[in-house]
């Protein structure tokens, strides 16, 4: 083995690094909070097939099942060279948040959707049985359960946006990976690059699944936990 | 107080139920007896408008049920159900199931909706469980939680759809115990039900349901021990 | 026809090829990954603490880092240890090792859904931990986690085309090759984005279709 690792000159870069981590962290949860209101409206409508929203249905259903059955760096690639081609050409951010919240918002999507079905009807008869109106009795009976659900999902989908947002390097935004590949590429260290980057995500997903756990029990505890 | 009249109810071409007739005092214990499937929980849905019906009429003090002009949600109040499967709301704790209602519908401040939630807690006995979750109490705590919860609304009628079957036998008794107190505080209950002893002591007057027809309807003690009709024998000697 | 002048028939056939690809890289990983997985899930399951908190951790390092990071880092790692490998090679291993990671612990929480109550039914009629295993454990758990493993295996064919960043030419390399070409993104994006769709799709909705059944 002639190879000589360098780590030096990546530690050097470590505050590059972790200011990297940062653009991370924000497009994931910009794209998981924008899933996440997509994701509801997307239920809502594939939940509801009748009359005039038979369109926004089928229009629905077709989001999710193709941001569900088609590779996300396929997704990412329209949002770039396609949209490219019909002359909208958005910035590299742009892209990979575009992509991100397209598959995000399918996903959960489905996932609330399971969330709500997964509570017997008759909690919602329990609540009208009590005099509250159909709006009152989902947000104060039905809603809190849901989130209860989806919690897991949720929190995995979220992991998940932290992993793909590493997709941005072949669209040219320098988020995490993207400046890994970026300084790799002058020095020729990529095995130490990558391995650097590689812990800070594995850093990155404990923090969020502690603080999940943390969030969870705060709000759900006694409940018999999620 | 409520006044059914030629009520049919059904569910797609099955017509469960075929033509009631039925007026309920206030104040009085009505047990609903019958097989299952023979229309009686439905009956219950139909009168507090959880489910739709086809024709009839059903009024409670002059309010129609399923006129479209009624607001469900204020005669609601007036009904307090407890269902088979006690429905308790698994994110709230005893004290929020029961306070929840009276506060977001009726508008009570949060300090009175707490004050009447401990107090109709302890009504029913659970004055110990106040700050836990359903998932820790017993299904017949849960289920006189759930009475609690109704109670807290003041309704002036009580609907129970089998509300102790689907509760460990042990567990029978402190629920049947409960309503028992609530019928001699006066409350207008209609009680369906498969424990004979509860028609038979506490009840005023005893249904019989049969295949969507309410076959029988007295006293107790004519029902029991001097039944008109056959159906009605056929059902009572199998379930002695 | 301006619009389809660029794209050939042999173009139709080098997609056609590679898609080829992306199936085989797929399903060697799906195939290996399942049955490598089904194996350490067991041992997961039988290990208790010692077990998660040394395999479990390391196999959660690799759901616990970007697949395209893995496929880089292990790709330049063999060369530095005298072992250069090629693209193909790298991509397979890779994947085989992220879909264990997932499996394994699919099928850990699969026979941990089996109740405490159900197998000591089995073993107080006699029969053996293996048996046990067999006839009670394998079916019943399989049903609770058969959608979970499908989920698994759809989504290693999806991600099976970030093996094009080593070089590999997979549907997507192939795919991006032909549109650096002939300038048509658009209408060789749908092509292959319908590839995959009527791949996932179906399998998705007879999967979901089976796990009704399963519930009936």
């Amino acid at each position: 083995m002639d190879y000589n690792f360098h780590w030096q000159p990546v530690f050097r870069r470590l505050p590059e690094l972790l200011l990297a981590a940062l653009d991370t962290l924000q497009v994931a949860v910009l794209a998981i909070i924008l899933g996440i209101i997509l994701g509801l409206l997307l239920a809502v409508l594939k939940m509801n097939a009748t009359g005039k929203l038979k369109p926004l249905n089928w229009f629905a259903r077709s989001w999710i099942e193709l941001a569900r059955n088609t590779p996300v760096l396929l997704q990412l690639f329209f949002f770039g060279f396609g949209l490219g081609a019909l002359g909208l050409h958005l910035s590299p951010f742009m892209i990979v948040l575009a992509a991100l919240t397209f598959n995000c918002a399918g996903y959960l999507a489905e996932n609330f959707r399971g969330g709500l079905q997964s509570i017997p009807e008759t909690q919602l008869r329990a609540a009208r049985s009590l005099g509250m109106s159909a709006p009152k009795a989902y947000y104060y009976i039905l809603f809190p359960q849901v989130l209860r659900n989806v919690w897991h999902p949720l929190t995995n989908q979220i992991v998940w946006a932290v992993l793909m947002s590493s997709l941005g390097m072949l669209v040219g935004y320098q988020e995490l990976a993207g400046s890994a590949q970026y300084f790799a590429s002058r020095t020729y260290r990529i095995f130490e690059y990558f391995a650097v980057v590689a812990v800070i995500y594995y850093i990155l997903v404990k923090l969020i699944l502690a603080l999940s756990r943390l969030v969870a029990w705060r709000i759900f505890r006694g409940q018999g936990g999620v | 107080m409520i006044e059914i009249k030629n009520l049919h109810k059904q569910f797609g071409n099955l017509e469960v139920l075929k033509g009631i007739d039925l007026t309920v005092n206030r104040g009085e214990v009505l047990s609903i007896i019958g097989a299952s499937g023979s229309g009686k929980s439905t009956l219950l849905y139909c009168i507090n408008g959880l489910e739709s019906i086809q024709a009839g009429d059903i009024t409670i003090d002059d309010i129609r049920v399923h006129d479209p002009k009624t607001d469900l949600n204020k005669l609601r109040q007036k009904l307090g159900m407890v269902f088979q499967q006690w429905n308790s709301f698994p994110h709230l704790t005893a004290l929020e199931n029961v306070a929840l209602a009276p506060r977001i519908v009726k508008g009570k401040s949060k300090t009175e909706a707490t004050e009447k939630a401990i107090e109709q807690l302890r009504h029913v006995g659970l004055e110990s469980k106040i700050n836990s979750y359903p998932s820790a109490l017993s299904g017949g705590q849960q289920q006189r939680l759930a009475i609690a919860r109704a109670l807290a609304m003041e309704p002036e009628v009580m609907l129970f759809d089998e509300a102790t079957s689907a509760l460990d036998p042990e567990l029978v008794g402190e629920v049947l115990d409960t309503m028992r107190m609530l019928a001699s505080e006066g409350m207008t209950m209609i009680c369906v039900t498969h424990e004979m002893s509860f028609a038979r002591d506490v009840s005023d007057r005893v249904a019989y349901f049969h295949q969507g027809i309410m076959e029988e309807i007295g006293p107790p003690e004519q029902l029991f021990n001097n039944p008109q009709s056959a159906h009605t024998r056929n059902f009572l000697s199998k379930v002695r | 026809m301006e619009m389809f002048s660029a794209l050939r028939p042999q173009d139709l056939w080098f997609l056609a090829e590679a898609a080829g690809k992306t199936l085989w890289i797929s399903t060697l990983a799906i195939s290996s990954g399942t049955l490598l997985g089904i194996l350490f899930g067991w041992v997961l399951s039988v290990s208790g603490r010692l077990g998660s908190m040394t395999l479990g951790a390391v196999l959660d390092v690799f759901r616990s880092i970007p697949l395209i990071i893995q496929l880089v880092l292990f790709y330049n790692l063999f060369p530095i240890i005298g072992i250069p490998l090629d693209p193909f090679t790298a991509g397979t291993i890779v994947l085989s090792i992220y879909t264990l990671s997932l499996v394994s612990n699919v099928v850990r929480s699969g026979i941990e859904s089996v109740s405490q109550d159900l197998r000591r039914a089995s073993r107080s009629l006699g029969m053996s931990y293996w048996q046990d295993m067999r006839h009670i454990v394998w079916p019943v758990g399989l049903r609770a986690v058969f959608p979970a493993w499908v989920g698994v295996a759809l989504s290693v064919l999806k991600d099976s085309a970030l093996v094009s960043v080593l070089g590999y030419v997979e549907l997507l390399r192939a795919s991006q090759i032909l549109i650096t070409r002939t300038q048509e993104p658009l209408i060789i994006m749908a092509i292959v984005g319908l590839f995959y769709f009527f791949l996932s799709y179906p399998i998705a909705r007879a999967a979901s279709m089976v796990e009704k059944r399963w519930q009936q």
